[in-house]
């Protein structure tokens, strides 16, 4: 489709979002990233019965640890969509994308200024 | 009948085959004296005895030791309210004595709200033993005199001894049992949750009949009387345990803005003149709460006055 | 098992505030099956401490073990190398591991990274509930397999209480009434007279109300 995103995205691609673990979020933001999203199919058309619905729990308690220790909980997100959803992938990443703008950059980073 | 078990006017009354009439009030959230005085007053002559309850709602309060001990200087007669939630098996003995030696002589041994209703949830409970231990442990010591431990008690206390009962509470079809129980552990007289339900409550005081506990001890029918709608929607919701008819709720509520407290009276009238006639049923307690004031036309209209003398 | 939560992260940040490097030690007994305190747990807690701390532009240094167990003293004995390197050693085990722990190593500060609940089991993937107070007398047997010691809000002997309605107890709509659930199977299976008895008082000493316990095997030691 050619549909453009922002790129700064960076796409890691798993099986199943029911792959995506607390740590591999809490990784991220421990290493400077300034949001991190999780794209999950529709709910109810996990090909692993509930993989997706899984994972938003565990997003869930991400974004609640960030908020225990002062951090927007808005940088951890979880969205589902199919993958014949293209067009809302690239509006999901440019929603991500400005919102995380108006965050400004994470707090972890240690050159602030960058 | 053998001889008095405590010589308690609650006792001689229901003894003597009259229709008891008991009331119930709060200490206060302090010790003003004089303001537990002025409640008490109103129920002078108008009662037989006066529950007064113990940390009830496991709200802090003056003691009901130290409470009734006043309520025995003023001449009234307490039915002291002990819950096994706030002391163990040392402190309810010691206070057993201490209540007895004070001129109290009706005991109302219960297990007590969850302190997590309270003014202090972070308080630690005790539940040592439980309310039928308590009624056990009040008989044992009466009766033959001593302590569990078996050691002798220098002059026993002479209790009468109550307990509660709510034939409201679930499972239905076991509260009976429970009722026989307390019976069996030593109570000499029961007063029962708030009656609202009168459908249930009548089944209930069949089922007490048909089993001959009415014979072996005394029920008191327990009745609170609604203020308000909220309060009747308040206690149907939120209070477990009680039974609360929607019929009762619409009674008042068609009783229209600024009769439901007269509605309220009249619905606990209709009632206790059932329980006069109520088989198995001994006598009735009035728990006006915070409605000391409002008994004495209560027990007028209701025409239990003037009280027996006994 | 033994059943914990993690402590408030606010709470654990203020034990190490000082602290420049720290060591997070796992458990793998109960701690680990109830997944508060095992490999996993102790990942998690690592990464997010960094992450509050580099917030700050505080780093801190984290080193990360899990050992068989944190209440007996051959595993305690295998982080004798490690420890007294440390500002502070955050204990992921049940609150006997940090004791065990302070008492092997006396010149090493350790704290407690995870509130320790009760005994109880998980009724389902997540859900943990208790069901044993440690009495020291047990009683399930006339129970029907039932505490009342534990379950009970009140631990009554003689229930169910005025509180009990619709199988739910008076404290909490959420909280059975385990009485309800006692008096219903001895009805159910016609055992009603085993509730009509006067149960005598509970020995409580037995129970924490005697002191500090100790159980002693004459054959194994």
């Amino acid at each position: 489709m050619r549909l453009s995103y922002p790129n700064n995205v960076k796409i890691i691609q798993v099986p199943c979002t029911g792959r995506v673990d607390i740590i591999h979020l809490l990784r991220a933001v421990e290493d400077g990233a300034d949001g991190v999203y999780v794209a999950g199919c529709l709910e109810g058309e996990c090909h692993f019965i509930n993989g997706n619905i899984k994972t938003r729990k565990k997003v869930e308690y991400v974004k609640k640890v960030l908020e225990e220790i002062g951090m927007e909980p808005e940088r951890v997100e979880m969205f589902n969509l199919s993958s014949a959803m293209g067009l809302r992938f690239a509006e999901i990443a440019r929603e991500m994308t400005e919102k995380i703008r108006s965050l400004g950059p994470s707090p972890v980073k240690k050159n602030k200024a960058a | 009948m053998d001889a008095l078990k405590s010589g308690s006017r609650l006792e001689k009354v229901l003894k003597a085959g009259h229709f008891a009439f008991t009331g119930e009030c709060g200490p206060p959230k302090g010790a003003n004296v004089s303001h537990l005085k002025e409640k008490l007053a109103h129920l002078k002559g108008v009662v037989d005895a006066v529950n007064i309850t113990d940390n009830q709602t496991a709200v802090v309060r003056m003691s009901s030791l130290a409470a009734s001990a006043i309520m025995v200087g003023e001449n009234l007669e307490p039915n002291y309210q002990l819950v096994c939630r706030d002391r163990n098996r040392l402190a309810i003995m010691s206070d057993i004595l201490g209540a007895y030696s004070l001129g109290i002589r009706n005991i109302l041994c219960l297990s007590g709200d969850h302190q997590k209703f309270g003014n202090h949830p972070e308080a630690k409970n005790v539940y040592d033993i439980d309310s039928m231990q308590l009624i056990a442990l009040v008989k044992k010591m009466r009766d033959e005199g001593v302590f569990p431990n078996g050691e002798e008690i220098d002059e026993p206390p002479r209790l009468f001894i109550g307990a509660a009962c709510n034939p409201f509470a679930d499972p239905f079809e076991y509260r009976v049992y429970r009722l026989a129980n307390k019976i069996k552990a030593g109570a000499d007289f029961i007063q029962t949750q708030c009656i609202y339900n009168m459908d249930k409550f009548r089944e209930f005081m069949k089922m007490a009949v048909d089993m001959g506990l009415c014979e072996k001890c005394y029920i008191l029918a327990g009745v609170t009387p609604m203020k308000s709608v909220r309060m009747a929607q308040y206690m149907a919701a939120q209070v477990p345990g009680m039974d609360v008819p929607e019929a009762l709720i619409n009674r008042l509520k068609a009783a229209g803005k600024g009769n439901y407290a007269k509605e309220g009276i009249k619905i606990a009238l209709e009632q206790i003149e059932e329980f006069k006639e109520m088989e198995g049923v001994a006598g009735v307690h009035l728990m006006a709460i915070e409605w000391e004031h409002r008994v004495p036309e209560i027990a007028e209209q209701a025409n239990v006055l003037p009280r027996p003398e006994v | 098992m033994i059943i914990a939560d993690r402590k408030p992260l606010e709470e654990i940040l203020e034990m190490i505030q000082g602290s420049k490097k720290i060591l997070i030690l796992g458990c793998k007994g109960c701690v680990t099956v109830c997944n508060v305190g095992g490999v996993k747990e102790v990942e998690v807690l690592a990464a997010t401490l960094k992450i509050a701390r580099k917030k700050e532009q505080n780093d801190l240094e984290i080193h990360q073990k899990t050992i068989e167990r944190q209440c007996d003293p051959e595993y305690i004995d295998q982080v004798k190398d490690v420890v007294g390197q440390y500002d502070a050693v955050l204990s992921m085990a049940c609150g006997v591991g940090p004791q065990f722990l302070s008492e092997a190593y006396p010149e090493q500060k350790f704290f407690p990274a995870v509130n320790t609940e009760f005994m109880g089991g998980a009724v389902t993937h997540g859900i943990w509930e208790e069901r044993c107070a440690g009495c020291g007398t047990c009683v399930i047997h006339l129970f029907d397999g039932m505490c009342p010691i534990a379950r009970c809000s009140k631990s009554l002997l003689h229930g169910p209480c005025g509180g009990s309605a619709a199988g739910k107890c008076e404290i909490d709509p959420d909280v059975v009434c385990i009485w309800d659930m006692i008096v219903k199977k001895k009805m159910a299976q016609g055992r009603l007279d085993d509730l009509l008895e006067i149960r005598p008082f509970k020995d409580w000493r037995t129970a924490r109300d005697g002191g500090p316990r100790k159980s002693i095997r004459e054959e194994l030691t």
